[in-house]
């Protein structure tokens, strides 16, 4: 260590240019970021499209799947078994999701509702397939039968959890003073819980449900290992049904390049629909956290 | 319909800090009766105790007896929402449901308990409304959302929402504080021309306000907190104002904490 | 209004019959509610047992340690083993995660830090977007766009050049699969940026204000402050964003299995096709018929997925601190006004 020189001499002094460099190439860094994840958006949503446009009309809508080497025909049984069983696996899936919401919120103390919450996030993260494979192993095999309602189970299995999660926001996000002014009436609390918090969260609420739904609908596992799929129309509960994500799968694995089309088809109605409801959430969402605000 | 309202013993806590501790008072009919101390001094949760809002609140407990008329409120087989329709409640912040219109949030306490004609609601509407003053001003407007009115309306909208019910004793935890002067004008307006028909127990922070519009007045303090909080003097409000029996009460009047 | 003024002291103030439908009311929504919520437990617990107990046979039959082990995946001789798809899962998985998370690092701090706010909104909404497109659609996407682009062009070029270098080079191979590990994985990074970003977006906005302000007050440019000031200590809630993740990679059926090329071979390169457990499951179910071990060890397969997946999630959850990861997917994000330093 030399003694006549001063601090400032020792060491490499880097250069406050240096410095700047780097922090613009890492700003740089970012924005690429930015743009690496928006090209597979772009790319996906346009070739999604261009493919599947000329696939899309009304035949697409009323036909149901044409035999192989059959020109024409639709996904209408796939579509219309979507909705049979996402409106089943809704219908079953809300108020399950809403009662425990409302249990955490209204009723939940110590370690009961931090358990459920964990059990929540853990369900949340569970893989699609393995709700899939729980109800294969159980209805479908006491059934002996796969089945639209087998379908609908696994999808309740992995919505109510969301439900659960976001209702629980929302409920949240209702002003403690709504619920004492309330109880300060005279009213019951569970009259209190019913006609004020949950109709000032409804907006939430829905939200919460669109999210739900959409990620129900563009579900392939669990359909696949309880509903199995089915050529024709089928409104029987009891019996194996066709939902679009599932045809898809199926069609763009297959030999058949006609069927292709049809996936690229389906892939645009199951697109749009999932998409704007996700963007429809979001709106809804913002919009309800600024009222409540 | 006015009644006394008895506090005998009352004790509470938050979990395991005792905050009030062998309260006794005695608050009269037809007069407004004020609880002034500093932050923290427990009078809101005095307050809450009077219509067992106090226990709500998870890990909160109560012991002694307040009587409501002779009735003790906290009776073994006593429903806490038969209590609070007979004592009702303001808060500080203006808190009208969202999801209401002003005629609905007015009789929101009866629609929410049974099933009236719609000729009894719109009678006992209008009656709560003007008790609060608050019919000229929105008369034309009962349909549109309780959320609309200015703050101060707001709060009057809530008076009235307590009032429809019809309670014996209204109590008030810093009505005002929340408000702008004028509307601060108008509520006090309203608790001096309620006086005669509910018994009136508010709390404020404002010490001129208290002077201003009750007849009688509590000081609380809690000086150290691992002790309750005492009932320091209650006494005729000019009284306390002019002539504070306690030190404690004369240093707070006259500013010198809190 | 009941008034009952000669009542002694002590009476209660109202009619009993009122008081008791009332109080029962109560009673039955909070049992109700708390009666679903036990049921949130039930499944859980339901799910595991379940398929412990149906996966039983295999494990007895080939020991745990030997079916995990074990490389046969063969209906006539009736033995099975999960290594293959062990093996596939991992590595896709872990593929994706190399690639995805600088992406969603760079992403949730361009959200964060940079000074322009107008980018805010747009990019939230990009992944959202992304999180909500399902995966049969990027399934689709990547057969028929993607896959041939990238083994038309980018592997023989990987071959060429990463695939010469030592060691490493094996991982490059090209080979005539048109599905692979590679192509697999690539879709998966896509998959799960959007929950990387999402979860590490909220932890770095956490970062306390003060921290950043004092390193800028030192006069540390923007990227030395996310250096010493944000990665730091967001990184654990980084590390638990990216094991949310691995959860989600893992536990990927469609895409992956519309990609990898369904091989059960184990081999070294990338771009060799291989086999997930979710893509087995969904490729085999159907001809798993309650004679033999078949259908036991697709399910003991799934019970490895799901202990896989139960201890990330577990572990992610405290890492992050708290209800993060709520839909599983991205929320609608708040306006940021937190964390900013403008």
């Amino acid at each position: 260590m030399s003694d006549t020189a001063t601090p400032r001499d020792q060491g490499r002094a880097t250069s406050v240019g240096l410095r700047k460099a780097k922090s613009r190439m890492f700003e740089g860094f970012m924005w690429l970021t930015g743009i690496v994840a928006l090209v597979p958006l772009v790319l996906i949503v346009f070739y999604v499209f261009k493919e599947g446009l000329p696939a899309i009309n009304v035949d697409f809508f009323t036909q149901t799947a044409p035999a192989p080497g059959v020109p024409g025909g639709g996904m209408s049984q796939a579509i219309v078994g979507s909705a049979m069983m996402v409106g089943m696996a809704t219908l079953m899936s809300v108020p399950l999701g809403v009662l425990s919401a409302l249990y955490l919120t209204e009723y939940g103390r110590g370690s009961f509702a931090a358990t459920i919450r964990f059990v929540a996030e853990i369900l949340l993260s569970t893989p699609s397939i393995i709700a899939g494979a729980f109800i294969w192993a159980t209805v479908v095999l006491l059934m002996h039968s796969f089945s639209a309602i087998a379908g609908a189970i696994a999808l309740t299995v992995l919505m109510w959890p969301i439900i659960t999660r976001s209702t629980e926001e929302t409920l949240r996000l209702v002003p403690d003073d709504l619920r004492e002014a309330a109880l300060a009436l005279g009213v019951p609390r569970w009259k209190v819980i019913l006609a004020i918090v949950l109709p000032t969260a409804g907006a939430g609420i829905f939200t919460a449900v669109m999210l739900a739904v959409a990620r129900g609908l563009g579900e392939t596992a669990p359909i696949l290992l309880t509903a199995l799929g089915n050529d024709f129309m089928n409104l029987d509960p009891k019996l194996p049904t066709d939902a679009v994500p599932l045809r898809i799968y199926n069609y763009a694995q297959s030999p058949i390049v006609a069927w292709h089309q049809l996936a690229w088809g389906g892939a645009i109605v199951l697109l749009v629909v999932v998409l704007a409801l996700s963007i429809g959430a979001r709106i809804l969402s913002d919009r309800q956290q600024r009222r409540l605000r | 319909m006015t009644k006394t309202l008895s506090i005998d013993g009352l004790s509470a806590w938050f979990g395991s800090d005792q905050i009030l501790g062998d309260v006794n008072m005695t608050i009269q009919p037809r007069m407004v009766t004020a609880i002034i101390g500093p932050s923290g001094c427990g009078k809101s949760t005095l307050l809450r105790c009077l219509n067992r809002m106090h226990q709500e609140v998870r890990d909160a407990s109560v012991s002694g007896s307040v009587l409501l008329d002779g009735w003790d409120i906290y009776a073994e087989g006593s429903d806490p929402v038969d209590v609070r329709r007979r004592i009702g409640m303001v808060f500080q912040r203006p808190n009208p449901f969202p999801t209401m219109t002003v005629f609905e949030n007015a009789v929101a306490g009866l629609k929410l308990r049974g099933r009236y004609p719609r000729a009894v609601l719109e009678e006992r509407a209008e009656i709560a409304l003007r008790s609060a003053g608050l019919w000229d001003e929105v008369k034309d407007r009962l349909n549109q959302p309780g959320g609309r009115l200015s703050g101060g309306q707001q709060q009057r909208l809530c008076i009235a929402r307590a009032l429809a019910n019809e309670p014996e004793v209204l109590l008030m935890d810093e009505p005002a504080s929340a408000l702008d002067p004028i509307s601060t004008q108008q509520i006090e307006d309203t608790v001096l021309q309620l006086k005669d028909s509910v018994t009136i127990v508010i709390v404020t922070h404002n010490m001129q306000q208290a002077a201003r519009i009750s007849d009688e007045t509590a000081f609380m303090l809690r000086e150290r907190m691992d002790r309750p909080s005492e009932l320091v003097e209650f006494d005729d409000t000019k009284m306390m104002f002019t002539t504070p029996q306690d030190k404690r009460t004369e240093a707070y009047i006259t500013g010198r904490f809190g | 209004m009941s008034q009952q003024s000669n009542a002694p002291k002590g009476e209660t103030l109202t009619e009993a019959p009122v008081r008791r439908r009332l109080r029962i009311g109560d009673a039955v929504f909070r049992d109700t509610t708390v009666a679903v919520s036990l049921g949130l437990i039930g499944l859980l617990g339901s799910i595991l047992f379940v398929l412990l107990v149906a996966a039983l046979p295999a494990f007895r039959a080939f020991g745990v340690w030997g079916f995990i082990t074990s490389t046969s995946w063969n209906g006539v001789t009736d033995t099975y083993g999960a290594l293959p798809f062990i093996y596939g899962t991992l590595m896709t998985s872990t593929f994706a995660i190399v690639l995805a998370l600088p992406i969603s690092v760079g992403l949730a701090l361009l959200i964060n830090e940079v000074k322009s706010g107008w980018i805010r909104n747009p990019l939230t909404v990009l992944i959202d977007l992304l999180a909500a497109i399902p995966s049969v659609v990027y399934g689709l996407w990547g057969i028929f766009i993607m896959a041939p682009f990238l083994n038309t062009y980018v592997e023989p070029a990987l071959g060429a050049t990463l695939g010469q270098i030592p060691v490493i080079g094996a991982l490059f191979q090209p080979t005539p699969s048109a599905g692979n590990m590679f192509n697999a994985g690539i879709i998966l990074a896509i998959m799960i940026i959007p929950i990387i970003t999402a979860v590490s977006r909220e932890v770095i906005a956490i970062v306390p204000r003060d921290l950043r302000e004092a390193a800028l007050a030192m006069g540390a440019t923007r990227y030395e402050t996310i250096k010493i000031a944000v990665l730091p200590y967001a990184r654990s809630g980084i590390v638990g964003a990216t094991m949310l993740g691995l959860g989600r990679a893992l536990g990927e059926t469609v895409a992956v299995a519309m990609l990898i090329g369904n091989g059960l071979g184990i081999q070294a390169s990338l771009f060799a096709p291989a086999y997930t457990i979710p893509a087995v499951i969904a490729n085999e179910f159907r001809e798993a018929t309650s004679v033999g071990l078949h259908r036991s060890a697709l399910l003991a397969l799934a019970v490895i997925l799901v202990v896989i997946s139960f201890f990330l999630a577990a572990v992610s959850r405290v890492l992050v601190g708290g209800s993060v990861a709520k839909t599983g997917k991205p929320e609608p994000l708040l306006d940021p006004a937190e964390g900013d330093v403008q």
